[in-house]
């Protein structure tokens, strides 16, 4: 009952889709004040229709309802009621209603926050919203419905996946699709735009807390899994260029060029052909990565259930929504003006250095990721890619735009003076590459790549500090704080942001420099040491906790002799798996490191011993820090004045005559 | 006009791309393809599953065009593929024989026995070198030798009706020829 | 107080080695091979869990490929001479880092073509730009709003 009242409720969301995507955006062609009103309630009520949906399939999984068939592949009676809701995302047709729902959720959004804009606006961008939702409901209606039955019901489900068992897993999937799919928005002002040929710097101003606040996420849904990864896999890896982590991370890279580019649209009007591409390329990478996921094109930790039937269809998809949108573009575009001029050496020119950087990283990894796909589509061997390739290449090409980090908030719009920037500077150059000359020393084992990567690190902190300290200098009010709280919200999101880049390459850097790993056998009581740190194995117990046995290993842990901590990894076998049981390792997290401790193998039933692997991984929690300092900037700059205020449309900008003082 | 083209080239590297992802579709990147096709086959001398005192050598193979079939008691797949050997091996167009890979005699014995033997000898890989030589990623998997000891042919999976008919015994008449 | 402090340093230091426990071993022989091994492996693909690398693989023929290295390299031979080895049996898919060939010149120069491209494009750009701003007159309304603009200031001033 209640999941055909999901099913049927779908099926009327596609009804509402189908009018938000065709009525609003003629309306808006027209000047039809009716139909382009339909776009605001039309997009609330398909809300509340996805959200119903989404109801009915937790309660099915609370209720044990196996006669469903989702349900009855993803559950168990014994799952652990927090698992049960997440189990909603833990398989392919769940996944897709949570990517609607967060759709519909982003569209709601957009119908509350967008009293300032123009009418015409607000329903072309719900508009292709609500056509990109016909599409996702066309999919899980034809081909991926959530609330198939299953008859006769089974009595007992076939659980979740053990990985997915595990609260880093149940955060990551909705965090990463709020930030995936928060580029839609972005995309549908972008399509609006053109569609309007209303394509200025208001556009820009528009756009860019959408963007912004969908980046935020998906910075922090990217460490979400990347942290997830790095204690449920056994062996404290948090990075592996994965194609499902590529296919993440590519909309970051598009996504990040984009709030650059919309800086340079929304202050001088310039580059706005370019930056609405960029946003057409952001959400197309997003979709793309859907597709990637499960079509079984690649090979991935990740890969749902494989169906070429499902992988045409998304293609399909794929193809009218991008390859609309590009023809859109290229219809378009060409009619659009050039905007502010600016000199050759300006902020404006570091920022499109900026997004010259970051394309070509993300168009290299998506190089790297379908090169095996393009050789063998074309007969030519079957060849692997990975992590070697994309650390050789990632790393240059990410150096130049790290070294700019430190620059370009310095240079002025429109004409910028090096030579000024230059004395500003070059204490923030000296300082930072001398410190990071001497800082492996200090760590124990000099080592060039490790200065390297603290010098940018440390190049970043240091020229932001300078930059943050003359804009604070001249202020007028009394004390540190108060003259910070009175600096533009948006310029200190962006500070924080860099900083956090900083934090994550220290983490980075310093943790590949100087991990140590040893994987020994112990019996009771053998001791193993790294660093100042040592080991001592006090023996495994068993037991059963509610859907899985355990063997847990109890470890001493003493620095320098004194006692440190006491950790505890473990082997879980999942009643409802035959096969490896999961690995969950023990680890003592710190500022400065991280402890971390798993389970191998037991060497035999003679035996009380065990084989264990051991790291000491110096720094490693700065990676994580790091990008929840970015997103952090992220947040800070969308709560700036400009975009608090209610206003009705402000003019566009018009061309000032005199120079403009850096922002 | 040519301006104009400009604004198409993001549209035609996306056709372009598309194109690759539909084909995409209908291969399989799991499929390891061998290196060894056209290439002379791994030397080996191995034991005999019955047969522990006599041992089989690829040399002795040679003259002949025949079928290296990687199996074991274990593996669940062979199951599917073992009938439709073991009614090959009665037309006798091609001897068969066996690669016992990572498995115990004792098993291997009592698997043949009970599902029938195609082979004209099963040899005995217990710690799976010559697998490994082979590149054998997997079992079942199963190898087209030639007269001159070239391997021709390489099938990762069970062997079905469709491909014996298909692939295999075309290529055998050739080869035979 | 500081002889208590070092009584009870005594006490706890002593305390992992009560009851006969030694030093854990290390697992496999030689601890440079082993060390050697699991560098390279790191780089090979595993064959059956083609996500993973030959070093974090727990697939069976992942361990046995992690002896035939042991034991290749016990026997002397080069990083480079156990990858041709199993790159003769299973094919360039077993390593991750694609080896430079006429098919991956494009893998292995694109993204310097990429970037370079993107650079010189901004570049040309950036000049086309200069070049079409400066040559753009004030229309007539603008001239006139200037016009007024100036007179207006020299009025104030």
């Amino acid at each position: 009952m209640i999941a055909e009242l999901g099913h049927f409720s779908l099926m009327i969301a596609l009804a509402v889709a189908l009018v938000l995507g065709t009525l609003p955006i003629i309306g808006a062609a027209r000047g039809n004040s009716a139909w382009m009103a339909l776009a605001r309630p039309a997009a609330r009520v398909m809300f509340v229709l996805v959200l119903v949906a989404a109801f009915c399939l937790v309660a099915s999984f609370v209720r044990d309802d196996f006669s469903v068939a989702y349900v009855a592949t993803n559950s168990t009676r014994a799952l652990p009621l927090r698992y049960k809701i997440a189990a909603f995302w833990g398989g392919h047709e769940g996944s897709m209603l949570l990517w609607l729902l967060i759709l519909s959720f982003w569209m709601l959004a957009v119908s509350l926050f967008s009293r300032h804009l123009p009418p015409q606006m607000v329903a072309r961008i719900l508009g292709v919203m609500g056509l990109i939702g016909v599409g996702f409901l066309l999919f899980i209606l034809l081909t991926s419905s959530p609330f198939e039955r299953l008859i006769p019901a089974p009595d007992e489900g076939r659980d979740l996946n053990p990985l997915l068992q595990d609260l880093g897993m149940v955060a990551h999937p909705p965090m990463l699709y709020m930030g995936y799919v928060g580029f839609s928005v972005a995309f549908a002002f972008a399509i609006a735009a053109l569609l309007g040929g209303n394509l200025d710097a208001t556009w820009a101003r528009w756009s860019r807390p959408w963007t912004t606040v969908a980046w935020s996420f998906l910075t922090l849904g990217i460490c979400l899994g990347s942290a997830w990864a790095y204690y449920t896999l056994g062996w404290g890896g948090w990075w592996f260029w994965d194609p499902v982590e590529n296919a993440s991370f590519m909309p970051w890279l598009a996504g990040t060029a984009l709030m650059h580019s919309l800086a340079v649209t929304e202050k001088r009007g310039g580059f706005k052909v370019w930056t609405v591409l960029l946003a057409i390329f952001a959400f197309s990478l997003s979709l793309l990565g859907t597709f990637l996921v499960r079509s079984g094109v690649l090979t991935s930790v990740h890969a749902f259930a494989n169906d070429p039937r499902r992988g045409v269809f998304i293609l399909l998809f794929l193809a009218v929504v991008i390859g609309g949108s590009l023809a859109l573009f290229a219809w378009r575009a060409p009619k659009v003006g050039l905007g502010e001029r600016f000199e050759l050496v300006s902020r404006e020119t570091m920022l499109l250095t900026n997004n010259v950087l970051f394309l070509s990283a993300a168009g290299s990894v998506l190089l790297g990721t379908l090169y095996p796909l393009f050789l063998d589509a074309l007969g030519l061997d079957k060849i692997s890619v990975g992590a070697p390739y994309f650390d050789a290449v990632f790393v240059p090409l990410m150096t130049p735009a790290l070294f700019l980090m430190g620059i370009g908030p310095l240079a002025r719009w429109k004409q910028a003076n090096l030579p000024e920037i230059g004395v500003r500077l070059k204490w923030a150059f000296a300082v930072s590459l001398i410190t990071a000359l001497l800082l492996p020393l200090a760590l124990g084992r000099w080592s060039g790549l490790a200065a390297f990567g603290l010098w940018l690190a440390l190049w970043i902190i240091a020229s932001t500090s300078v930059n943050l300290w003359s804009r604070l200098r001249p202020l007028a009010d009394p004390g540190v704080f108060a003259r910070l709280r009175s600096l533009p919200r948006g310029y200190l999101g962006m500070l924080t942001a860099h900083v956090g880049v900083a934090v994550f390459i220290i983490g980075v850097t310093l943790v590949k420099t100087y991990e140590t790993e040893k994987d020994v056998q112990m019996d009771i009581g053998d001791t193993v040491a790294i660093g100042p740190y040592t080991f001592r194995f006090d023996g495994v117990t068993t037991g059963n906790r509610e859907n899985y046995l355990y063997a847990r290993g109890l470890f001493g842990v003493s620095r320098n002799g004194r006692f440190a901590a006491t950790m505890t990894p473990e082997k879980r076998q999942f009643m409802s798996q035959q096969g490896q049981p999961s690995t969950v390792a023990a680890i003592n997290r710190g500022f400065t490191r991280d402890l971390y401790l798993a389970l191998g193998e037991a060497v035999g039933e003679k035996s009380s011993a065990w084989i264990v692997r051991v790291y000491y991984k110096p720094f490693v929690e700065w990676i994580w820090g790091g990008c929840v300092v970015m997103a952090f900037g992220g947040v800070l700059a969308l709560s700036d004045r400009r975009y608090r205020l209610a206003t009705s449309s402000r003019p566009a900008l018009e061309p000032t005559l005199s120079a403009a003082a850096p922002a | 006009m040519l301006r104009t083209l400009r604004f198409l080239i993001p549209l035609a590297a996306f056709l372009v791309l598309s194109g690759f992802l539909m084909k995409g579709l209908w291969l399989d990147p799991h499929l390891v393809p061998s290196p060894l096709i056209d290439k002379p086959a791994p030397p080996f001398r191995l034991t005999q599953v019955a047969e522990p005192d006599k041992t089989i050598g690829r040399d002795d193979l040679l003259g002949k065009v025949w079928l290296l079939n990687v199996w074991s008691s274990w593996c669940v797949a062979c199951r599917e593929e073992h009938p439709v050997l073991v009614d090959f091996s009665r037309t006798g167009i091609v001897p068969i024989y066996g690669l016992d890979y990572k498995d115990t005699r004792v098993e291997a014995l009592k698997t043949l026995d009970r599902m029938g033997n195609p082979y004209q000898a099963s040899l005995f890989d217990p710690d799976g070198r010559v697998g490994i030589d082979y590149g054998v990623t997997g079992v079942p998997e199963t190898y087209l030798i030639d007269k001159s000891g070239t391997i021709r042919f390489k099938q990762t999976g069970p062997i079905t009706p469709e491909i014996l008919h298909g692939k295999i015994l075309p290529l055998i008449r050739k080869l035979n020829a | 107080m500081r002889n208590r402090v070092l009584l009870c340093a005594l006490v706890l230091l002593s305390a992992p080695f009560a009851g006969g426990a030694r030093e854990a071993l290390p697992v496999g022989q030689d601890p440079v091979i082993e060390r050697r091994m699991m560098e390279l492996s790191k780089e090979l693909r595993c064959l059956v869990c083609q996500n993973e690398t030959l070093a974090d693989s727990r697939a069976d023929l992942a361990g046995d490929l992690r002896q035939e290295i042991r034991e290749l390299m016990q026997q002397g031979k080069s990083d480079e001479e156990v990858k041709r080895y199993l790159v003769a049996r299973y094919g360039d898919f077993v390593l991750y880092h694609p080896p430079l060939k006429a098919k991956t010149w494009l893998l292995w120069f694109g993204p310097a073509l990429l970037l370079l491209g993107g650079l010189t494009a901004l570049y040309a750009v950036l000049l086309r730009r200069r070049k079409l701003l400066a040559e753009e007159p004030l229309t007539s309304d603008q001239e006139q709003r200037a016009l007024a603009l100036l007179s207006a200031d020299e009025g104030q001033s």
